[in-house]
Parts: C-alpha cells; sequence; structure tokens
C-alpha cells in the first residue's frame, strides 16, 4: 500500500514537472496588423499568454484552424501563410504564396489549406501538414484575364466556394483529389465583394457592389445555377458612400433568417432563409461591416465602416430592432465571440487593445493590449463550416 | 463637370497643393486616414487590395490633379467613394504629391 502511495505521489510529481497537458478549446490569437505580430489569448482567462511577431503585412490578415484546434493558419495580405502552434506559441512553417492575398479557408476533412489571392488572382490548396503546394486554379475569366478572389468559402466533400470580383461569376472548386481540382463556374452578377456559406453548408451567398442585390447558389443543387435575392433592395434611391467594403465572413444567419449588411444604405436587411425572401430591414447607425449573429443567434451585433467605427449596435432578434447602442473605442474593426457567446471581444484599432464584454448585460470586463488589433479568431471556428 | 470647371478645378488644386501644407498635426491625421482607411482597400502599405496600388511607380504616369479629384470626387462606377467630407482640396492634393514621392509612416 505504502509503495503504490509512492508510486502515485511520484507519478504527481511528474505530472507537475513535465510538459503540461491542456486542451486548445479555450484559445484564439488576434492580429496585430501594423506590426505583423499575433497576440495569442486565453478566453478563460481573459488574458494574453504569447506574442509571435514576423508574420508580415496583416492588414486584413484571417485566420483558419485545424481541426484539432491546435494549429492556426494565418493569411496575411503580402500572400504570406504562417502555420502557428498555439500550445507552443511559435511558428511551425511559413511560406509566401502569392503577392498579394486577401484570406484562406480550410477543408472539411481539415487537410487541405486554400489561399484565396488578388494577385495573382486565383486559389491555391496546400497541404495542411506541410504547406506544400498541392495546386492551383487561376481565376481567368476571359482569355487571359485574370480575377481578385473574394469570400472564400468551405463547403462539404472539400469544395470551396468563392466568387470573382471582376469577373462576376461563383465558382465552386472540388479538391477531393487536390492535386486535380475540378471547378463549376455560374454567373453571379456585378462586383461580387464577399461570400458566405450558410451553417449548413447548403447555401453560398455572394454580396454584389456593382448592384443591389445578393447572388445565392444551392450547393445541393448547383445545377439550377445561381439566382439573385434581394435585388433592389434599394428601389433606385441613390446610394450612400461607403468608406469600407463589409465582410460576409462569420455566420449571421439566426433563427431561420440571414442578416446581411445592405450596401450603400444604413440598414441590416433580413432575408427568410426558407423563402429567401426579404422580410425586413433594421435601421443602423452607419455602412455595417460585420453584421454577426451571437452563436445562440439572439443578437447580432454590428459594426461599421469610417467614419462610424467607433459605435457598435446590438439588434435583438427577438425584438427585431437595435436594443442597445454603444461607443465601445476607436476604430472597432472585428468582433468575436466566446464560443458560446457569453462574452464578445472588440478590437479597437485606434485605441491599441481589445475590449471584452458581457454580451448578456453589456458590462465590460476587461481589456487586453494590442498593437493596431483587427482580426480576433477563436478555436471554437475548428469545428464550424464557413470559418 | 463642365471643361471650364475642371479647367478652374486643375488651376485650383494645383495652387492650393503649392500654396498650403497641412499642419504636422494635421498631415498626421491624414497619413493615418490614408494608411489605415483608405488601406482596407488599397491596403495599409498601399500595394493594392480590391482598391489598386498607391505606390509612386504604379501613380507616377497619372496626371496629380486627375488623382487628387479622384479622392476628393470619389469615381462613379467603381468602389471609390468621394472622400469631400473628411478633407480638402488642397489636402487631397497634399495626399496625391506624398503618394507620388514617398509615403510617410
Amino acid at each position: 500500500m505504502r509503495l503504490l502511495l509512492i508510486a502515485c505521489f511520484a507519478l504527481l510529481l511528474n505530472a507537475c514537472t513535465g510538459p503540461q497537458l491542456r486542451g486548445t478549446g479555450d484559445l484564439g490569437l488576434i492580429i496585430e496588423r501594423a506590426s505583423g505580430h499575433v497576440t495569442l489569448v486565453n478566453t478563460t482567462a481573459r488574458q494574453p499568454y504569447a506574442r509571435i511577431g514576423g508574420l508580415g503585412d496583416l492588414s486584413h490578415a484571417s485566420a483558419v484552424y485545424s481541426r484539432d484546434g491546435r494549429y492556426a493558419f494565418i493569411f496575411g495580405r503580402d500572400g504570406g501563410l504562417t502555420k502557428i502552434d498555439l500550445l507552443e506559441a511559435k511558428i511551425v512553417k511559413r511560406i509566401i504564396q502569392s503577392g498579394n492575398a486577401i484570406g484562406g479557408s480550410i477543408s472539411q476533412d481539415g487537410r487541405i489549406v486554400v489561399a484565396q489571392n488578388y494577385t495573382p488572382g486565383g486559389i491555391k490548396a496546400f497541404d495542411s501538414e506541410t504547406l506544400e503546394l498541392l495546386s492551383e486554379v487561376p481565376a481567368e475569366f476571359a482569355p487571359g484575364q485574370f480575377s481578385k478572389v473574394v469570400g472564400l468559402a468551405d463547403t462539404a466533400g472539400n469544395k470551396f466556394a468563392y466568387a470573382l470580383f471582376d469577373g462576376g461569376e461563383i465558382r465552386v472548386t472540388d479538391f477531393s483529389n487536390p492535386r486535380q481540382p475540378t471547378t463549376q463556374k455560374f454567373p453571379a452578377g456585378k462586383q461580387p465583394y464577399d461570400g458566405l456559406v450558410t451553417p449548413d453548408g447548403r447555401y453560398y451567398l455572394a454580396g454584389l457592389f456593382g448592384e443591389d442585390g445578393v447572388a445565392m447558389l444551392d450547393l445541393w443543387q448547383p445545377e439550377k445555377g445561381a439566382r439573385k435575392i434581394l435585388e433592389n433592395y434599394g428601389r433606385g434611391e441613390e446610394k450612400l458612400p461607403v468608406f469600407k467594403m463589409p465582410h460576409l465572413r462569420g455566420w449571421s444567419v439566426a433563427q431561420g433568417k440571414a442578416y446581411l449588411p445592405a450596401i450603400g444604405r444604413h440598414e441590416v436587411l433580413i432575408v427568410d432563409v426558407a423563402t429567401w425572401q426579404e422580410v425586413g430591414r433594421i435601421p443602423v447607425r452607419g455602412q455595417p461591416v460585420f453584421v454577426m449573429a451571437r452563436p445562440d443567434g439572439r443578437q447580432i451585433w454590428v459594426n461599421f465602416a469610417f467614419p462610424d467605427n467607433g459605435k457598435v449596435d446590438v439588434i435583438d432578434t427577438l425584438a427585431g430592432r437595435v436594443t442597445h447602442r454603444m461607443e465601445p473605442g476607436k476604430a472597432i474593426l472585428h468582433m468575436e465571440f466566446a464560443p458560446r457567446g457569453e462574452h464578445v471581444w472588440l478590437s479597437a484599432r485606434d485605441d491599441n487593445k481589445v475590449l471584452i464584454y458581457n454580451t448578456e448585460n453589456f458590462a465590460k470586463l476587461g481589456e487586453i493590449p494590442a498593437e493596431s488589433p483587427s482580426g480576433i479568431f477563436f478555436t471554437s471556428r475548428a469545428v464550424r463550416t464557413g470559418f | 463637370m463642365s471643361p471650364s470647371n475642371f479647367i478652374f478645378g486643375l488651376f485650383f488644386l494645383s495652387t492650393v497643393a503649392i500654396a498650403a501644407e497641412p499642419e504636422v498635426a494635421r498631415q498626421k491625421e491624414l497619413v493615418h486616414l490614408v494608411r489605415q482607411d483608405c488601406g482596407s482597400c488599397h491596403g495599409m502599405t498601399l500595394k493594392g487590395g480590391l482598391g489598386p496600388a498607391l505606390l509612386p511607380e504604379t501613380l507616377r504616369d497619372k496626371p496629380a490633379e486627375g488623382l487628387a479629384a479622384t479622392i476628393y470626387y470619389g469615381r462613379p462606377g467603381t468602389p471609390m467613394p468621394p472622400w469631400k467630407a473628411f478633407l480638402s482640396e488642397a489636402e487631397a492634393a497634399w495626399i496625391v504629391d506624398k503618394l507620388m514621392t514617398e509615403f510617410p509612416e
């Protein structure tokens, strides 16, 4: 018995002195856009735990996660693709994959990371283990003409949907044979600026800048082609100037309705996901940039383009209107919810900090210093389609 | 814009550019605006994004007055909005001058 106790004690000691085991479900990262750093954070402690530099130009950078939530893949504006180990807090691998990139995505099975590029326009697929280039699909829409790619989203079966800003198309590329991808093309409308896939992975929506409306493709029945929804929501009214393009990344589908930013109008449009008809619009205090549903769908948080980027409006989906307005800081660029939505983290670029709020009573819980923070990405994205 | 207005505009923009350099504090604000807010389309390093690059080599062959007018009035049919609510024509001309030589950090 005594021996057994000693053995147990030794085991405990070992556990203390050896590498500490932990999961990654409550970890995440903050992009510090101006200095090429990321700050790694713990959403339980609500504190940073490491900072990593040398990631290049991170303006408009975004991140996706490996299936195990251990590795982040960060897509920089300069075409850099960096794989970070959140547990060891270090860069595992870094490549420059293009001249000018805008984000990326990871496949359903987690094996393929795909980057979307402005220059040269197209997408590239990489092995998520090694970052070895597997294949590339140029976004050629007319002989010799290549489009900027926007709105890349992962969908079922290692397929990726995206839109061509200059080409006016939605494309779906199938990487089930990653070295020999196949691509389907669908005419979409003028100047798609971003896209999203619904939480179930069925519908791909591309917001249009060059005309009022949203192009929608049913990925379960792609043979039916893309069709337009929310056509002419501006009804010929003169558009307000748009000082920053809205983002459709992040789910804005809640309670059977999609909440989408209007372009050139200070409104959030509500669409019934069963019929794809507009069922309402909610006035807000600026040109919406992110329209993001809290994970339970009860609230929609909206931030705004310059010059209203110090404001945040919160829509209560039950009441169908804005029920909370705040001015949390200077240049609120991004919002990220805790995995189950009890907290929200807001990056205040020009205050050089990230602010943490309780979403139920809007009390401020704390802040984290960060240099020109932009995107905030938690590992809970690892298990969600379209993130 | 009528031709005479356009010529007046050119004259106006080019003279104020030489005449009035913004105050130092305002220069800092304008640099911040260009890098951060123009940067959301043109890139923080001005190498381009959804909007074209704004580097000296990409702007070299374009008339400065036209570029200042694009900043001030926007460019209809493209996503470029007018910035006239946030800066003066002289400030737009100053920004162009800096973009065409070396834009401050």
